[in-house]
């Protein structure tokens, strides 16, 4: 029997679709669990003292890594698993800290097919706290061009995130 | 403080497209990792948790992609080692070459190869890519500089490269 899920297809997706809002309200156990689980040690992302007193930051701040982690999680909520990423950027504008509720939003800016026959989408992504984008986000995600189809089972040529 | 010399040192100079670190991860790829990782920004993906679906998808199990960095992080300690192992070796070799204090990451792209998995053994490698003449930003003066840390595993699968846009700088004071 097939394994059961879920996943968004190319045909299913337009350009200027806007995906769901996701909504966390972060606490410094999300800071701090975030930091442990990409194997970030600086104390920044940990020690309240350090991060005030030597990084001159209000509290400890969440790192990058584990930013992107959420970004991953809200686009497979989307997406679902056969959504594989290819490339993600993005350009820090200011911090997370414990107390924030952050908000991440996207919209599909592009969607094509390429050469090899491997459908893309690509997403401009934000996170927010209150109104203000503290990162922003791009994301090229390759996902099923048809029933059954698996971005995962593409290598080394085939593949060009 | 003295002025920075417009001139980039020879040496730096040199060390520009060359692999400046080659590094083989301190420890294999492991689930634990992978669930904590998960769990710790609620992704629910079914890859990552059910057996049958990542057997059908990926041929097994496959760590988040974005989890990449942590593979190639060293340990925050070891026996016998003294000093403190940084995780981007060249940044610093960088700031202190240039004697300039402060550094900053300003944006990032990375781009995903071969699924990493359970077992793996991930080697990084670290270029520098190009140095900016010196600029002055709002954060003081400094330069500019790109580095790439290319991955792989232990089959010689390329799995994915980290570009890092970095600024080293002095306050202004």
């Amino acid at each position: 029997m097939a394994a059961s899920y879920e996943g968004l297809a190319i045909d299913q997706v337009k350009e200027g679709d806007e995906l769901p809002p996701l909504t966390v309200d972060v606490s410094a156990t999300t800071v701090i669990l975030g930091a442990m689980a990409t194997r970030d040690w600086r104390p920044m992302h940990h020690d309240r003292d350090f991060a005030i007193n030597r990084s001159g930051t209000r509290d400890i701040f969440m790192n990058t890594p584990n930013q992107a982690a959420w970004l991953e999680r809200y686009l497979s909520d989307w997406a679902g698993p056969t959504c594989r990423l290819g490339r993600f950027s993005f350009r820090m504008h200011d911090s997370v800290f414990p107390g924030d509720t952050m908000t991440i939003q996207g919209v599909v800016e592009k969607v094509e097919t390429d050469v090899l026959g491997c459908s893309w989408a690509r997403l401009a992504l934000t996170l927010k706290v209150k109104d203000k984008t503290m990162t922003s986000f791009s994301a090229r995600v390759a996902l099923p061009s048809k029933p059954r189809d698996n971005p995962w089972v593409r290598r080394g040529e085939d593949w060009r995130p | 403080m003295s002025e920075i010399p417009a001139e980039l040192p020879a040496e730096v100079q040199s060390w520009i497209g060359q692999v400046r670190y080659e590094e083989v991860a301190d420890f294999p790829v492991e689930r634990g990792y992978i669930f904590t990782s998960c769990s710790s920004v609620e992704n629910g993906n079914p890859l990552f948790w059910d057996d049958e679906v990542a057997a059908e998808l990926t041929d097994g199990p496959i760590a988040p992609p974005t989890l990449l960095s942590a593979w190639t992080r060293p340990h925050h300690w070891v026996p016998g080692r003294t000093e403190e192992l940084l995780a981007l070796p060249v940044h610093f070799d960088l700031k202190k070459q240039l004697d300039l204090p402060e550094g900053v990451a300003t944006d990032n792209e990375v781009t995903y190869g071969a699924p990493v998995r359970p077992g793996d053994i991930i080697t990084s490698r670290h270029i520098l890519r190009s140095i900016s003449d010196v600029k002055t930003t709002k954060l003081g003066e400094g330069r500019f500089w790109v580095i790439d840390v290319e991955c792989s595993n232990q089959r010689g699968e390329w799995v994915g490269t980290d570009t890092m846009n970095l600024f080293g700088y002095r306050r202004d004071d």
